[in-house]
């Protein structure tokens, strides 16, 4: 019987009892992946061989739908591509829109855009948080981080009576003018948030699991970075600054305090650190902002149907809560735009995960993915 | 006083009683463990339904919220109600799957770590057979559940409940090996692998195991902690790769075998880390005045080891499969290993050759 069995085991060559690779499919329903992502992943054992992405499970086609929408109306749909950060991508069309319009908002307006943009960040980055704590095994940061994100939401529903497609930030202007009250509970909120910022960081910022499953996994170069186009914290994380706050100031971020944050290691605990620095970061830029604030109008003169000149084109990048958010409009003078694209930061973080899940085990999938901070309609849109 | 000899005693009188009216005396031996099974099954269920209870409470303070409150006082019977709604559930099964191993799998999880119960002593004489070797038998019938975890993943025929079952069995059988040698040094010093036995030499000792053994003990939870598939270590259900683990296709009755599996395996292992380390039925020395029965002692002491056991899970993330085997042979075992040989040199130093 072993002889029969050596017999068919040929000892560095092709044997008859070669092994098959083990095609799992994690997604389009899958815990991990935050929606409807599907990955195909080669498994040798527990070892990955190759990650695919399958893309398309929420595409929607909203840069078409846009061709057929006028400017206004554009907007509703941008709160839809990245419903985690809607005030950002509200904000990036109608800064374009702005810019190839030559309409110029007014102070007030641009000092609530900034407040909610960073009210916004925080809100994101802490539903980052804990799905990436909780892709990684630990599930009570997942609560803590949805707790103080409510109280967020709560103000913006106080504000434009939306808790996650907000349409608030709109051409020329916001929608509608704080309340009274919003300034006091906005600084009541960052003076409880902010002690709970170290709170999170004692959980899990130095716990020795949670830096054995993160020290070192999924290792950006900053070359590989700028090659597959990451953006957004997710570079930043591998020492490159290019932070478009920073770089090409929109807004009024020319005129506040605050610091770019940038780790140099490249893997998932830097990239987790970035974003828990930005958040200290967004805390203070809301405080400036909400000391700069002045009685005004809060919505430029516009014509009664915005038309975009014929052959006009722009293109118009943002910093937003995920990285490096673009839209290019083209204007062909009618109410609608021409064609309307959006350049989103998940879709181009996610170019990276083959190569930062070779060689590692299946659970680093979930880190990697989680680290990323992808949101699956973006990557579709 | 109220001891549980004394309960035991009033209880079979009643029972010897009560058969000698129905004229069945005779087969008196036959039936005494029948009734025992049953109240043992019936302490069990109760048991297990308030840890489970326990657990989303405790889970839900962790996490600041309210846990569940509508059923019942506190939400006490909530966990009835998640009972009659998996045994009334419709059984989904997959089409392919492998008929008898499918079946067979979440019986051997429950009746595995159901058996461990069997040698543990809640108070002096309150135990169902206190085998002489009671240790080993644990640890022989708790290991079954390897078997039972493997069974399911590969009659299921899913490739995420395949990889889970494969990770178990990895795991088990990697964290079996630091669970016996931790508790070595205990059968080294008290010579005997009776649970009794060795609660009785901590009263005549006048010390829990604990305080010499704090290394044993630590590696003893740790390797009970991942034998029964918890928080950190439960990467064989690892809930964000690969969705359920091993019972990924199981549902209603069998899926709450395995979950009752799971508890009762918690429950086991902490009885026994109790009554290896913590004293058993003993009374906390500083609460000695309250003088309560010793089945009650045990039973705080239970709870609070799986509190503690509870607490883990819900503040580490998971290891990953390959740091999860590295710790387990390149940390717990040298450690348990030393900590076999201290312990012996110094009983050697201290008590000289045959010292018991």
């Amino acid at each position: 019987m072993t002889d029969l069995l050596l017999s068919q085991v040929k000892v560095g060559g092709e044997s008859q009892f070669g092994t098959d690779e083990y095609v799992v499919n994690l997604g389009p329903q899958h815990p991990a992946t935050h929606g409807v992502l599907r990955l195909i992943v080669k498994l040798d054992g527990e070892t990955v061989k190759e990650t695919v992405p399958v893309l398309g499970y929420l595409h929607r086609s909203i840069e078409k739908i846009c061709e057929n929408r006028t400017y206004p109306q554009c907007i509703t749909y941008t709160d839809r591509i990245d419903y985690v950060s809607a005030m950002s991508v509200n904000y990036a069309f109608a800064l374009a829109t702005e810019k190839l319009m030559n309409i110029e908002a007014p102070a007030r307006a641009q000092w609530l855009r900034m407040i909610f943009i960073e009210l916004q960040r925080l809100a994101s980055h802490l539903l980052w948080m804990g799905a990436f704590a909780g892709d990684i095994g630990a599930l009570t940061p997942f609560l803590y981080g949805l707790r103080e994100r409510e109280r967020i939401l709560d103000l913006f529903e106080m504000t434009c009576g939306q808790r996650l497609t907000y349409n608030y930030i709109r051409i020329g202007g916001v929608m509608i003018d704080i309340l009274p009250d919003f300034v006091s509970k906005c600084i009541a909120f960052l003076d409880y948030f902010e002690p709970k910022i170290d709170e999170y960081e004692d959980l899990l910022t130095y716990n020795p699991i949670f830096l054995e499953r993160t020290k070192g996994v999924g290792v950006i170069s900053p070359e590989m970075g700028i090659n597959a186009g990451v953006c957004g914290p997710s570079l930043r994380g591998s020492g490159i600054a290019c932070d478009v706050r920073k770089q090409q100031p929109y807004l009024y971020y020319d005129q506040v305090k605050f610091a770019e944050c940038i780790e140099t290691a490249g893997d998932c605990w830097s990239r987790y650190k970035v974003r828990m620095r930005e958040m200290r970061e967004s805390v203070s830029i809301i405080r400036q902002s909400l000391e700069r604030l002045e009685p005004g109008p809060i919505e430029a003169k516009m014509p009664p149907v915005l038309k975009a000149p014929l052959n006009s084109e722009i293109y118009s990048r943002i910093e937003s809560s995920r990285g490096e958010m673009g839209v290019y409009l083209v204007g062909d003078g009618t109410a609608k735009p021409w064609k309307a694209k959006f350049r989103c930061a998940s879709f181009s973080n996610l170019y990276v995960l083959d190569q930062l899940t070779k060689g590692w085990k299946v659970a680093d999938i979930m880190a990697v993915l989680g680290s990323l901070d992808m949101i699956v309609p973006e990557v579709d849109r | 006083m109220f001891t549980g000899e004394n309960i035991i005693q009033i209880v079979s009188g009643f029972l010897h009683w009560a058969y000698a009216q129905v004229g069945i005396s005779a087969l008196a031996g036959a039936i005494d463990p029948v009734i025992t099974a049953i109240v043992m099954f019936g302490f069990i269920s109760v048991f297990v339904m308030f840890l489970v209870w326990m657990e989303r409470k405790v889970s839900a303070h962790m996490q600041s919220r309210i846990g569940p409150n509508r059923v019942g006082p506190f939400g006490l019977l909530q966990t009835v109600a998640d009972a009659i709604k998996l045994t009334t559930k419709e059984d989904v099964k997959p089409v392919n799957r492998d008929k008898i191993p499918y079946f067979i799998a979440p019986i051997v999880a429950f009746v595995a770590t159901f058996m461990g119960m069997v040698v543990i002593p809640f108070d002096k004489g309150m135990v169902v057979q206190d085998l002489n070797v009671g240790i080993l038998y644990i640890i022989a019938i708790t290991g079954f559940t390897v078997i039972a975890i493997l069974t399911a993943g590969w009659s299921s025929n899913n490739k995420f409940a395949l990889l889970g079952g494969f990770r178990s069995a990895a795991q088990i059988i990697s964290y079996e090996v630091p669970l016996v040698l931790s508790v070595v040094p205990i059968i080294m010093i008290t010579g005997t692998l009776s649970l009794s036995g060795i609660v009785e030499y901590q009263q005549q000792a006048g010390y829990w195991f604990i305080f010499p053994q704090i290394v044993a003990f630590i590696i003893f939870i740790t390797s009970a902690t991942a034998e029964a598939n918890r928080a950190p270590f439960d990467i064989p259900e690892a809930e964000s790769e690969l969705i359920g683990g091993f019972h990924t296709e199981y549902s209603g009755v069998k899926f709450a075998m395995f979950f009752l599996g799971e508890y009762i395996a918690v429950v086991v292992s902490s009885a026994v880390a109790v009554t290896l380390f913590l004293g058993g039925w003993l009374p906390v020395a500083f609460l000695g005045f309250l003088h309560l029965p010793g089945f009650i002692w045990f039973l705080i002491k239970l709870v609070s080891v799986i509190y503690l056991v509870m607490a883990f899970r819900w503040t580490f993330p998971r290891l990953r499969v390959d740091q999860l085997m590295d710790f387990g042979w390149k940390v717990l075992i040298p450690l348990s290993i030393l900590n076999i040989l201290i312990t012996a040199s110094v009983w050697l130093l201290l008590y000289g050759k045959g010292a018991q």
